[in-house]
């Protein structure tokens, strides 16, 4: 399979809460090491969106195809485009375990807050059969290092950590396995504004290093312009405007983007 | 009057129940380590006191068995006494306190030091089931996890002992792998005992009255108590043999002797201490007499 290739794909899709739609009708395509932000006021669908994704929301309509090789299949080395609808849970899981990470916009909710900060990041592995302790623990602690966690705290639950460190603690173990697809939910929403600064840089330069696929969802313009190689603007549960992140922002085409880009204090 | 006025069902449990426990084990010695559900019946002693074991013992036994019951190791505590006294009465079953003459044992927390035999039940009673109940609270997502042998988690506990201690500091319910497919809970037998699981010649039987499952491992199964490959599992050790009979590899417990911190150190198994000691007492008077 070639780069011509999309890695997600995502055509029409809408999830409804009862008669009224989250979300209607979202179609793009994501491409291997690319940065696609979803901004939009709350109440906007994007995590509705996202939660769809993720395999989280149930699919009402339209198709979400990503690029795996089907397990169990002969000589099947080779990807494809697959929908998503049509994979097993266990094969879901699996990609779950060695394809995508998700980070919550509370650490809490994506951390085990009572085991240590090293079994947390260590624990991907293990699911992913790493048996060897002094290995995991290598590896925990390269990862605790590259988001500036210091080593002497990683026998420390996260419950004795900032919200910024829990963050980064959260990144890393989303991190760890070598995903290849990263679903971020408004991850620098919850902290101070010099911390939210210097958690988007590390995310920045791991994306790149990495040649991560993300799609992070956001209110906050600033972090789209900041991280983002292309945005969604998303209002009422549809994309109204949708293209390279300085075109949306820097020329809004959309009634409703121009007001949210206005919005922006200037400095 | 003649007769007692309440007549039992053999065993205690109707005949129905009996067999629902029967099917379910059934079920849990064809798919070794898996947590049968069963509607779980109550049994004359709260739940907590060995119910489940309660309930396999009495629809496995039979007037021809001869029944041990052991807490902790011990024949004559209260629960092991009342255990035994409860089965000679609903089914006119045996009971012993040797480990080679019982047909079925049930136990708390050991496995008797005496080698068991092809013709020997043991029946666990189980606290706690889910060996990943305290790492992951939802049942849904535990049973999940069995069904897709995703196994990782259990690791995670392993994993924080080291990094805290140094070493793997669980030493009683040790997580096992039976028969290379199921984790499970080996009720909180301490792990001096895990070794005795692996290919044993005896049919085990656990049952979870509170929790209301049962689950298996039939005779010559592979048990392994798990680890990483770098820290892999030891079971307890002691230093020092029983200071009653002198045994040694044997699993000890500490009694206080007095109010001055006094200890010693005595067999667990009060069975193996009594005829350990008895034939060694009788080797002495061949050996004055000869």
């Amino acid at each position: 399979m070639n780069d011509e290739t999309p890695l997600l794909s995502v055509t029409g899709a809408s999830h409804r809460y009862g008669d009224r739609y989250g979300c209607r009708d979202v179609s793009f395509d994501l491409w291997p090491g690319e940065v696609l932000a979803v901004v939009g006021e709350s109440g906007s669908g994007k995590t509705t969106l996202l939660g769809m994704l993720a395999q989280r929301l149930a699919l009402d309509e339209g198709s979400i195809r990503y690029r795996t090789a089907r397990q169990n299949v002969a000589g099947g080395a080779r990807e494809d485009l697959l929908d998503l609808s049509t994979l097993s849970e266990r094969e879901v899981r699996r990609l779950w375990r060695t394809d995508w990470g998700f980070v919550h916009q509370n650490a809490a909710d994506g951390l085990r807050m009572h085991v240590s900060a090293g079994g947390n990041v260590g624990e991907p592995l293990m699911a992913n059969g790493w048996r060897h302790f002094g290995q995991i623990r290598a590896e925990a602690e390269e990862w605790l290092r590259r988001v500036e966690i210091p080593t002497d705290r990683m026998d420390d639950a996260p419950t004795l950590f900032s919200g910024g460190m829990r963050q980064r603690v959260q990144v890393a173990r989303n991190l760890v396995f070598g995903p290849r697809l990263v679903f971020m939910d408004e991850p620098t929403s919850g902290l101070d504004v010099s911390v939210q600064a210097r958690l988007l840089d590390l995310i920045r330069s791991l994306v790149s290093e990495l040649g991560l696929a993300v799609v992070i969802v956001t209110h906050d313009l600033a972090v789209a312009r900041l991280i983002s190689h292309r945005t969604l603007v998303m209002k009422d549960g549809a994309v109204i405007e949708s293209g390279l992140t300085d075109r949306v922002l820097d020329d809004p085409q959309a009634a409703y983007t121009q007001l949210l880009v206005s919005s922006i204090l200037q400095g | 009057m003649s007769g007692p006025r309440i007549v039992y069902n053999e065993g205690y449990l109707d005949e129905q129940t009996k067999r629902v426990v029967r099917r379910a084990l059934l079920k849990g010695v064809a798919i070794p380590g898996f947590q049968v559900p069963f509607a779980s019946r109550e049994v004359p002693m709260p739940r907590g006191w060995g119910t489940g074991g309660v309930q396999l013992t009495a629809s496995v036994i039979g007037p021809a068995d001869t029944l041990k019951v052991i807490d902790q190791g011990a024949d004559d505590t209260t629960n092991a006494v009342s255990i035994r006294a409860f089965f000679e009465k609903v089914a006119g079953a045996a009971s012993t306190t040797r480990t080679d003459h019982a047909t079925i044992i049930q136990t708390r927390h050991r496995i008797p030091e005496t080698p068991l035999t092809e013709k020997q039940i043991v029946v666990y009673q189980v606290p706690i089931p889910e060996p990943l109940r305290f790492l992951e609270p939802r049942e849904t997502e535990t049973r999940r996890l069995h069904a897709l042998e995703e196994y990782g988690l259990m690791y995670v506990k392993l994993y924080e002992d080291i990094a805290k201690y140094g070493h793997i500091a669980k030493t009683y319910d040790y997580p096992v792998l039976v028969n290379g497919r199921y984790v499970m809970a080996p009720s909180p037998i301490p792990s001096f005992d895990n070794p005795k699981m692996h290919q044993s010649p005896a049919l085990q039987l656990f049952g979870a009255g509170r929790e209301k499952r049962i689950y298996a491992i039939p005779p010559y199964t592979d048990v392994e108590s798990l680890g990483f490959d770098d820290f892999p599992f030891e079971p307890q050790r002691f230093d020092q043999p029983c200071e009653i009979c002198e045994s040694t590899e044997v699993y000890l417990d500490e009694v206080l002797i007095d109010d001055h911190g006094g200890v010693m150190f005595v067999c667990s198994d009060t069975d193996h201490c009594e005829r350990t000691l008895t034939a060694r007492e009788h080797d002495h008077i061949t050996e004055v007499n000869a």
